[in-house]
């Protein structure tokens, strides 16, 4: 384990105009270690994930990633060329909807291979290879890789974006409620999918979700958000189990029990 | 003898912030520590904060006074006060905890949730699931559950799962839950086996038995915890 983290966030803030989209975040992300991010619609997740993952700047504050290499960017100050390098190799996103991280008119081995191209890969034989492997891994039959994701039903959509994201073997990956809008059963499927890769491949995340079992399953720290700042943050199973704030005790009192 | 566990005047009260701010009071002044190769038991009535303490000693639950001093790689940790990472640490290197109820995770097989606490040391998988597997045969159970995720086992079935995965890291710290609460009298007495073991090989033990034949068969000592009351003020 590494004693540097993999991330440093410092006091980032985002407004539309006067209005507040996230305020004064801090944190620092380790390798390996997946950070839930929760709250309900209009929190300001969503906008801190895309300060964050660079698709959006933010009004003030900085974050420094450790790059490869070992020396700290700053993201804010690095060129949109470097940006895009990082997001294409180093970085994943996992989109809620898997329509905006797929290209869905191209076949589901050239969604995973063309990530591998991006980085320099350009033997067909190999790319083609990695491209069934990833499929496999999670967990979409081989004979389907020639065709296009519109074939695809919504959990296997959302499996293969993983896999176009993963492919690159990034050490950052940010998900934005990536079992949205899916089926219970689907979902339980893609998060033991997800909490696997995770585990196996020691990656890091940053997982937005209104879920708080999402949170649970696949997280080991855990902010908690409300009007744009972090109300709680804390281990997973300590905010859950002992919540301290009153809007985290509101949240976790809202649970449905089964 | 080495004394991984120092408690002293931990401090633990709930504010309900949707009661209109009441707070509840659960412990106070809890001061108490464990040696190696010691097991000591949590007595009291229900309620009277067992549960908690250990939920603090575990990072559970926060701690609002007090320190939990752990030794930890080398060094002296205050668990009351440490950042999640160093907690996490806490839990993967030095204190363990059979939890009541097992938590299952969807399409994770018995023998690989009882596997998963060595694999994250480090262990090699195949290493860690023959573990496993002796240590799900001692505990007696039937072998062609093993490869099924446990979400549909009875109650005492998965208590056995989550004892398996309690046990079968060498943490110098053990934290026990009621472990033995939904067992059979054979399965009791391979728990209580298993602790001896541990006791055997140093390891500090810190339990909650509601059941007393198992309480006197493991127990070096009784601390009472209605000496740590809170002072229950009417809510």
């Amino acid at each position: 384990m590494t004693d540097e983290p993999l991330l440093r966030v410092s006091a980032l803030s985002k407004f539309y105009g006067s209005r507040v989209g996230c305020e004064n975040v801090t944190f620092d992300l380790w390798p390996g270690e997946v950070l839930a991010v929760v709250g309900e619609s209009g929190s300001g997740k969503t906008t801190l994930l895309n300060c964050l993952s660079t698709r959006l700047l933010p009004s003030s504050g900085t974050a420094s990633y450790r790059v490869r290499d070992g020396q700290w960017r700053e993201l804010y100050r690095m060129s949109e060329a470097e940006r895009r390098f990082l997001m294409r190799t180093d970085w994943g996103f996992v989109h809620q909807n898997p329509a905006d991280g797929l290209r869905m008119t191209v076949s589901a081995g050239a969604n995973v291979g063309e990530r591998l191209m991006a980085v320099g890969d350009r033997h067909y034989g190999k790319i083609r290879a990695t491209a069934v492997d990833w499929l496999s891994r999670v967990e979409i039959d081989e004979d389907r890789i020639d065709d296009e994701p519109r074939a695809f039903s919504g959990g296997m959509r959302q499996r293969l974006q993983i896999a176009r994201n993963l492919v690159t073997g990034p050490r950052l990956v940010f998900m934005d409620e990536p079992t949205g809008g899916l089926d219970v059963s689907v979902q339980a499927r893609l998060l033991d999918l997800l909490r696997g890769l995770v585990t196996d491949l020691g990656l890091a995340a940053i997982v937005v979700t209104h879920d708080l079992a999402v949170a649970r399953l696949l997280s080991q720290r855990m902010m908690v958000m409300k009007d744009g700042r972090v109300v709680e943050s804390g281990l997973t199973d300590r905010v859950l189990d002992d919540p301290r704030a009153p809007y985290t005790q509101l949240l976790v009192s809202s649970i449905l029990q089964v | 003898m080495a004394t991984p566990l120092v408690v002293s005047d931990v401090e633990k009260s709930f504010t309900m912030h949707l009661r209109d701010g009441v707070t509840l009071p659960v412990v106070a002044g809890v001061s108490f520590s464990i040696r190696a190769g010691e097991c000591a038991v949590l007595g009291g009535p229900s309620g009277a904060g067992k549960s908690s303490i250990l939920k603090m000693l575990y990072g559970n639950y926060a701690v609002d006074e007090g320190q939990i001093i752990v030794q930890h790689e080398n060094g002296l940790i205050d668990l009351a006060s440490a950042s999640p990472r160093t907690v996490l640490a806490v839990r993967r290197r030095t204190i363990g905890y059979v939890s009541q109820f097992l938590r299952t995770v969807p399409r994770v097989s018995a023998l690989d949730v009882v596997a998963e606490p060595l694999v994250e040391r480090g262990e090699d998988r195949e290493a860690a699931r023959a573990k496993a597997r002796s240590l799900l045969a001692q505990l007696n159970l039937p072998e062609k559950l093993w490869a099924l995720p446990p979400a549909t086992f009875s109650g005492g079935e998965q208590q056995r799962v989550n004892i398996a995965r309690g046990f079968i890291t060498e943490h110098p710290i053990l934290l026990l839950d009621e472990p033995t609460a939904s067992l059979d009298a054979k399965n009791r007495d391979v728990v209580v086996e298993l602790i001896a073991a541990k006791k055997a090989a140093g390891v500090a033990l810190l339990g909650i038995f509601h059941d007393l034949d198992v309480r006197d068969a493991v127990a070096d000592r009784v601390i009472d915890v209605t000496a740590f009351a809170a002072g229950k003020v009417a809510a």
